[in-house]
């Protein structure tokens, strides 16, 4: 496929990262924000093609993973009502809520729907007049617009029986967040860049003067994404922190403003938990007042709680990016993709279920070696 | 979940006063909105995400890295013949 194909081409990818090891003269931490990042570099084996001074860590950008347990609660204690339907993203279904999950629930009785796209969700409110259904959306800035698309649309065809139970999680908050803990290794940041086609660099641009590290918005495909670290060690080794874009077929420094502008209409800027992380200080969005008939929180009378997250799971250290999925006792063990106890698990772009996925047998082989 | 696939619009079409396309991924085609690349129009490539495309691809920025790419000397005897962008 055009725009596909071409930035998978393993000779490019080798040799830019043969570029990166001619430059390269001391370590550097490079941490990548976005899961679909995450899953790309585990997935090609992008680590294992660059110098032993560049250590990728995998930064907490799975909206899937963050999304607090509180909210699969609520979703459930939805789904469970008589005469409700609810209707998520199919990565939804398996994450945990404290006591179970969305599939749990519809093999109980619950009609929970997958949906691909939110106008599906508004076309199930359509064909069903007679059921209230509420919408899981979750989503980084990337999914924002499309999930306030369902609001937007739901009122414009004047449907009664629609809410949206909304989690939305933004990036330059919990870059803020991870850059102030004392505990930070990152040294430069890969930014995600299908948030940046959406929102454009400003925010990004401010990152970099606030902390004085360099950014590089990338992309998803491995040329992409080797590219952006070339760019980014070139920035690091004279020492300047910049920000640069080497995902320009998609990114604008002003970003998508019809995007923008439905996302501001629905949408206002809240404090928000993540899953992992705890509460970060306006990283979220929640619906505004000018459309609380569309908003399923009104179907609850108390405020939503967090349940504690398991003792076991290290998966805050493993998103701030000072752990590995393999440093931890349950990984492969008690922690699976099909029962995960921690948010990297989750989702296929979480990193510890990427780690799962393709490089068990390389964390089997070097714990045997290491015996 | 931040995936977005790039695709080529093949149709347009007013839908529930959705601006609708028809968009091909490689032989398969999907319903897409329009509603947030009002400028996107047929022939163009779009990033799709859940549902919606998100950004118009820029066609000179994709050829642009391609030569930026060939000016580091890295795609020397290395690039398919088939890539479009490649030729200066």
């Amino acid at each position: 496929m055009k725009y596909l194909d071409e930035y998978r081409d393993g000779a490019v990818v080798r040799a830019l990262a043969q570029r990166i090891a001619q430059i390269v003269t001391r370590p550097w931490v490079l941490m990548e924000i976005c899961g679909g990042q995450t899953h790309s570099i585990l997935r090609y084996g992008l680590q294992e093609l660059l110098p032993k001074e560049i250590e990728l860590v995998h930064g907490p950008g799975c909206p899937v993973c963050v999304t607090p347990a509180g909210i699969l609660d609520r979703a459930i204690d939805l789904a469970l009502r008589p005469g409700f339907t609810l209707v998520t993203y199919g990565d939804m279904l398996r994450v945990p809520g404290s006591v179970m999950d969305l599939q749990s629930a519809r093999a109980r009785g619950a009609d929970v729907r997958m949906v691909y796209s939110p106008l599906d969700a508004v076309r199930i409110a359509r064909a069903h007049p007679d059921r209230t259904v509420v919408f899981l959306a979750v989503g980084f800035e990337t999914t924002a617009p499309a999930n306030a698309m369902a609001i937007y649309q739901a009122e414009r065809e004047g449907l009664r029986n629609f809410a949206l139970l909304a989690s939305h999680v933004l990036v330059p908050p919990a870059i803020r967040a991870l850059l102030s803990s004392p505990d930070c290794r990152v040294q430069g940041f890969i930014a995600p860049g299908h948030v940046c086609t959406i929102t454009g660099c400003a925010d990004y641009e401010q990152l970099v003067r606030d902390f004085h590290v360099p950014v590089v918005v990338g992309g998803f495909e491995p040329v992409d994404l080797v590219q952006a670290i070339l760019t980014l060690v070139t920035l690091l080794e004279a020492g300047h922190a910049g920000l640069a874009n080497e995902y320009t077929r998609s990114v604008t420094a002003r970003g998508n403003p019809e995007a923008q502008r439905v996302v501001a209409e629905v949408f206002a800027v809240a404090d928000q938990t993540w899953r992992g992380m705890g509460e970060i200080c306006g990283s979220g969005l929640r619906i505004r007042e000018r459309y609380a008939q569309y908003d399923a929180s009104r179907f609850f009378d108390v405020a939503l709680t967090e349940p504690p997250a398991p003792a076991v799971c290290i998966s805050a250290q493993i998103l701030q990016g000072l752990r590995k999925p393999t440093d931890c006792a349950a990984f492969g063990t008690a922690c699976r993709p099909e029962s995960p106890i921690g948010a990297p698990m989750v989702s296929t772009e979480g990193a510890c279920s990427a780690y799962y996925r393709y490089r068990r047998a390389a964390a089997q082989t070097a714990v045997e070696a290491a015996r | 979940m931040c995936l977005a696939i790039p695709g080529q619009i093949v149709s347009i079409a007013e839908e529930r006063g959705q601006r609708m396309a028809q968009v091909d991924f490689g032989g398969v085609t999907q319903p897409v909105s329009l509603h947030l690349t009002p400028q996107a129009a047929i022939g163009d490539y779009v990033l799709v995400h859940v549902g919606f495309a998100i950004s118009r691809i820029d066609a000179e920025e994709a050829a642009h890295t391609w030569r930026t790419l060939q000016e580091m000397d890295l795609l020397a005897n290395e690039l398919p013949a088939n890539v479009e962008g490649a030729q200066p």
